[in-house]
């Protein structure tokens, strides 16, 4: 393949990936690995490293627009980036040792798991319960505009949030993801923030989390310009105009859909893992 | 008087992070440019990962290529600026965290660089 062909296609399936990724709120990470290795036979290791470039490139420019809204809670962005930063070095560490295959496996599931939570049935919580010691130390409750309306809200198991922050960090660096699936699970489930709050600060903690994860992929050789370049370019387009087209549409069918092609997605990379297809 | 609020801190480093972006894609563009024009007929394939192929692996490499002008160390420049967005955006919060008086999270961001930057020293790379 030429390199004008290959740049061509990858910017095309880039910008697909983070279309569709940006619509269904998967991400464009956890797309694009399986289109640089399944279908272009791009090496797991060039296909991570590009991969997290793409994390920065789009986290980073919707974090910008959130900020701005007062939705993001800072602060605890902020506590919670210690967990997230230093599992993102271990895992991209983790990596090193660890054989393609069981990448892709993990890789495969961690892709099965955060395409059902796409599906789920988001429950706003409004929690009102501000007994948490921890929360109150470091003054993490506090109040977002819902419809217009500034509400307050507390924080609760802050311990349990930052150890489930940790390993959705480890998964962040060793996958090349942004884990915002394991983030949500973090900070919607265990931490008891309100849905837009937690949606759009595990945003803004993936831009830091996968810089910290890309230094490493970057001393490794494993950050490849030439495939980087088309990736993080295609998917940056592809999510800013699939969060235009977000604002007016209907996206139930179109994730139980996306839910099914992503599956069928990890079931090959899972098979092609145990069966030896990424080098052993 | 005019005391700095979580506001303006949000305005700030929302502001920073767009800049950030658009800067460091307009370069990744110009690198992509001159790499095609003067490669775009050229074989690539990447069926397997060599650490030795890729030879712009540190900060330092990037910048002592810089001067030959070619495509693919601009992008690499291009993607180092990327990566150093949101460790700005920390730097940028300690700095107001520290206006507003909040020490504690001073000291939280000044941990997520020391954590950062022992990523940085390249240690862990191999």
């Amino acid at each position: 393949m030429t390199a004008l062909l290959f740049t061509i296609i990858v910017l095309l399936g880039s910008f697909l990936a983070g279309f569709l990724g940006s619509l269904t709120g998967l991400g464009g990470g956890v797309i694009i690995i399986p289109l640089l290795t399944l279908g272009l036979g791009v090496d797991i290791h060039y296909a991570i490293g590009a991969s997290i470039i793409s994390v920065i490139a789009t986290s980073t420019g919707s974090a910008a627009a959130y900020v701005k809204e007062g939705l993001t809670n800072m602060r605890i962005g902020m506590l919670l980036e210690i967990a997230t930063t230093i599992g993102a070095i271990l895992g991209a560490v983790i990596a090193v040792y660890l054989n393609a295959s069981y990448v892709a496996v993990i890789f495969g599931l961690i892709l099965i798991f955060s395409s059902a939570m796409t599906l789920r049935k988001k429950v706003d919580h409004v929690n009102q319960d501000y007994s948490s010691k921890l929360a109150k130390f470091f003054r993490l409750n506090s109040s977002y505009p819902n419809q217009g309306v500034e509400t307050p809200y507390a924080v609760r198991n802050v311990g349990g949030g930052f150890f489930m922050m940790l390993f959705a960090g480890t998964l962040s660096g060793l996958l090349g993801i942004g884990s915002g699936a394991l983030k949500v699970v973090a900070m919607d489930n265990i931490m008891r923030l309100p849905f837009k709050v937690s949606t759009t600060t595990s945003n803004f903690m993936m831009g830091v989390t996968a810089a910290a994860s890309a230094i490493v992929y970057l001393h490794r050789g494993q950050i490849d310009p030439t495939i980087a370049m088309p990736v993080c370019l295609g998917v940056l387009c592809g999510a800013t105009v699939g969060a235009k087209v977000l604002v007016n549409a209907n996206t139930t069918k179109l994730k139980m859909v996306f839910a099914v092609v992503v599956t069928l997605l990890a079931i090959q990379m899972i098979y092609k893992g145990l069966t030896g297809g990424f080098g052993g | 008087m005019n005391r700095v609020t979580d506001k303006d801190i949000q305005t700030v480093i929302g502001n920073l992070l767009r800049i950030g972006v658009v800067l460091s894609m307009a370069t990744v563009l110009i690198g992509a440019v001159i790499y095609l024009f003067g490669n775009a007929g050229k074989t690539v394939e990447y069926h397997t990962f060599d650490d030795a192929k890729v030879h712009l692996k540190s900060i330092k490499s990037i910048f002592t290529n810089l001067p030959a002008l070619e495509g693919i160390t601009i992008i690499q420049l291009g993607l180092l600026m990327l990566i150093f967005t949101p460790i700005a955006r920390i730097v940028m919060a300690a700095v107001s965290f520290f206006i507003e008086k909040d020490y504690l999270y001073v000291l939280i961001c000044i941990i997520v660089l020391l954590i950062i930057a022992m990523s940085l020293s390249g240690g862990f790379a191999h």
